[in-house]
């Protein structure tokens, strides 16, 4: 049955991609589109295979435990080199130059602090989400629905920004349909996540992020051998055809309060992601976190190397050249912009050393890119639904792990249709400001309830709820009180607010309220809850007791 | 967890060791790692003209380039050494814990 189901909607979405792209009224890009369809074709087959070995809720959400720290750090890596960040850092080093590598730096540095803080007990405390560690020894029912509300909202934040940044890239790269884009990537990403859980998702993680970091190395090493491999060979003449700004900071940072609480967003935003924490737990223990984590830290600044070589080589190699050049948009305002804009920067520089084959390539693994991030975070979101609100809210634990995983995979479908209705939804809106949110909601509700829960003895049921809430409502209120919403999409001349990102404030509401409502409640399951601490700690600490590996 | 365990655990010297040792070492690494980052931040914030600095005389390349490249490095270089030595030291002793109380 399951395999008469995948047969069809595997013909199905091919079919819709054919037909379409028969109809397409751009120029077809062939040798992407037979690229795509071989990755499409192998990641399916890696579904079918994790398909047969996904049994049980834990195989569902954890690929039963059993992978390897390497393997884990470069599916970390891979959740995390999204096509936005390839695209988007290397856009933004090609336009501004040394503002590309300081935004880039930010999303790296979360990383160290993650495996000095958080990786070790998480891994240790908890068994399929992050809301298992929060809620280890406080009430079930309420810390579960804050820490579920959280990590639905971040997930579904991340999602959108995915889905409308994937159906534009893939209408420009493979001149489909908006909607048919978004709905080929809802289809994939249905397909992937409930038939092969994390096992499939993780692989399909692995293969890309491979297949990205080997074409952002060649398309590195392309650049560099234009300089004799001489970074001041290619500085000096990127400054000859730009100018001298491009080698110092620029206006990225405006303001120090500005800078510190996008810092803080970003460093404690990443440990705060729902679909990262939950890659923690498909390693066998505490010694294969901490190396996945080594690994991941190393990829991903191996990746925002190349990116800002990959930024450099568009500057040198793609801009003013005529056939990168949009006439019509030159028409209007000068300059040299290129088609597509500034975030085609990597895609055009793919064309300028290795012509149609290559460009080809870059585009599948941009799309496959988007693919891998999706199903990630989509499973992330569905197990919210189906450990924390259906399993351990609604039915108090008492449920088998068939009924939980059958419910996980209908929160899956459900919320790759909602990504494909707000992807459409989204087309046409400006929605700068959502990762931003994701990752305020992340460091502000997130971060601090599940950072104090492993820490903090203290602790009660009553300040994480409503600590965690302030947190979560701040993020949001100072984010539409400021110039990302108020001015830029509710169009208001002046923002109430004046800083662009709210976490460091946000996050103090958080911790401090956290803090004022746990160590006034003088309630009997609060001091219940603080000695509880103790076991929870040695736990967290030693491993003993911790979720190990299933047997297969 | 079963209550003897907690007792057995919470008193053998090998966990006080571990803990001390371990929350120590972790603490100071994301201390420098915090102020490594920040101190970048910050430097961007009020003194951006040091950063965009020539190396040396007639060249472009600015005093950022190995500043941010070295964040970078960094960053990885110091989960490294907690790795290697919680993988390492950390990991023995706590085997030891784990030893005592086997079968409990």
């Amino acid at each position: 049955m399951i395999n008469r189901v995948f047969l069809f909607l595997i013909l199905g979405s091919i079919a819709v991609f054919a037909s379409n792209a028969v109809n397409a009224p751009r120029e077809l890009n062939v040798s992407a589109i037979v690229m795509f369809l071989i990755f499409v074709g192998a990641t399916l087959g890696i579904t079918y295979w994790a398909a047969k070995r996904t049994k049980s809720a834990k195989d569902f959400y954890t690929a039963g435990g059993g992978i390897t720290g390497f393997q884990n750090g470069m599916a970390i890596a891979g959740d995390y080199m999204s096509a936005a960040s390839f695209l988007g850092i290397s856009g933004l080093v090609y336009a501004s130059g040394y503002d590309g590598l300081i935004y880039s730096i930010g999303f790296l540095v979360g990383w160290p602090v993650i495996l000095f803080m958080i990786a070790e007990p998480l891994r240790n405390l908890g068994k399929y989400t992050f809301a298992d560690v929060a809620s280890y020894r406080l009430r079930q029912t309420p810390v579960r629905i804050l820490a579920a509300f959280g990590s639905i909202t971040t997930v579904i934040l991340y999602l959108i920004a995915q889905m409308v940044g994937s159906g534009k890239l893939i209408q420009l790269l493979f001149g489909l349909n908006y909607e048919v884009a978004v709905f080929i990537v809802g289809i994939l990403m249905i397909l992937y996540v409930t038939f092969g859980g994390m096992l499939a998702t993780t692989w399909v993680q692995i293969i890309k992020a491979f297949l990205l970091l080997s074409g952002a190395t060649f398309m590195s090493v392309a650049v560099m051998a234009h300089y004799d491999f001489n970074f001041g060979k290619l500085f000096a003449h990127a400054v000859e055809l730009k100018d001298v700004s491009i080698m110092a900071p620029g206006k990225l940072v405006s303001d120090p309060i500005s800078a510190i609480s996008l810092a803080v967003a970003l460093i404690f935003g990443v440990a705060g992601l729902p679909h990262i924490l939950m890659r923690f737990f498909t390693v066998s223990d505490a010694k294969e976190a901490r190396k996945s984590v080594f690994y991941a830290t190393g990829f991903i600044g191996y990746f925002y190397i190349l990116t800002f070589i990959i930024g450099f080589g568009a500057i040198v190699m793609v801009l003013g050249k005529p056939e990168y050049l949009d006439l019509a948009k030159q028409a209007i305002s000068g300059g040299q912009p290129i088609l597509g804009g500034n975030n085609m920067a990597a895609i055009h520089l793919s064309h300028a050393v290795g012509g149609d084959f290559f460009l080809g390539f870059i585009s599948a693994v941009a799309f496959a890119t988007i693919l891998a991030v999706v199903s990630g975070l989509t499973l992330a979101g569905a197990s919210a639904i189906s450990h924390d609100l259906y399993s351990s809210v609604i039915k108090k634990g008492q449920v088998d792990s068939v009924t939980e995983m059958k419910v996980s995979k209908m929160a899956t479908v459900a919320l790759g249709i909602i990504a494909i209705l707000l992807g459409i939804a989204f087309e046409s809106q400006n929605i700068a400001f959502v990762v931003g949110l994701a990752f305020a909601i992340a460091a502000s509700a997130n971060f601090p309830i599940l950072f104090l829960s492993m820490y903090w003895r203290g602790l009660t049921t009553r300040g994480t709820v409503i600590g965690g809430s302030m947190g979560l409502a701040t993020a949001v209120v100072l984010l539409i009180l400021g110039p990302a919403v108020w001015v830029d999409v509710l169009k208001n001349a002046e923002a109430i607010f004046p800083y662009k990102y709210p976490a460091l404030f946000s996050m103090t509401v958080a911790f401090i309220a956290t803090y004022f409502f746990s160590v006034t409640d003088n309630s009997q399951s609060a001091k219940e809850e603080k000695e509880k601490f103790e076991a929870q700690f040695i736990r967290a600490q030693t491993g003993i007791g911790a979720e190990g590996a299933s047997s297969h | 967890m079963h209550k003897d365990i907690v007792e057995v655990v919470k008193n053998d010297p090998n966990y006080k060791e571990l803990v001390a040792k371990r929350t120590s070492f972790a603490v100071k690494l994301s201390i420098i790692m915090l102020l490594v980052y920040f101190g970048f931040i910050l430097m961007i914030a009020y003194f951006p003209h040091v950063l965009g600095t020539p190396l040396s005389e007639g060249s472009v390349t600015t005093v950022g380039i190995p500043v941010g490249m070295g964040v970078i490095f960094f960053s990885f270089i110091i989960t490294g050494i907690y790795t290697k030595r919680a993988n390492g030291e950390f990991d023995d002793l706590n085997n030891k814990i784990k030893e005592k109380v086997k079968g409990m």
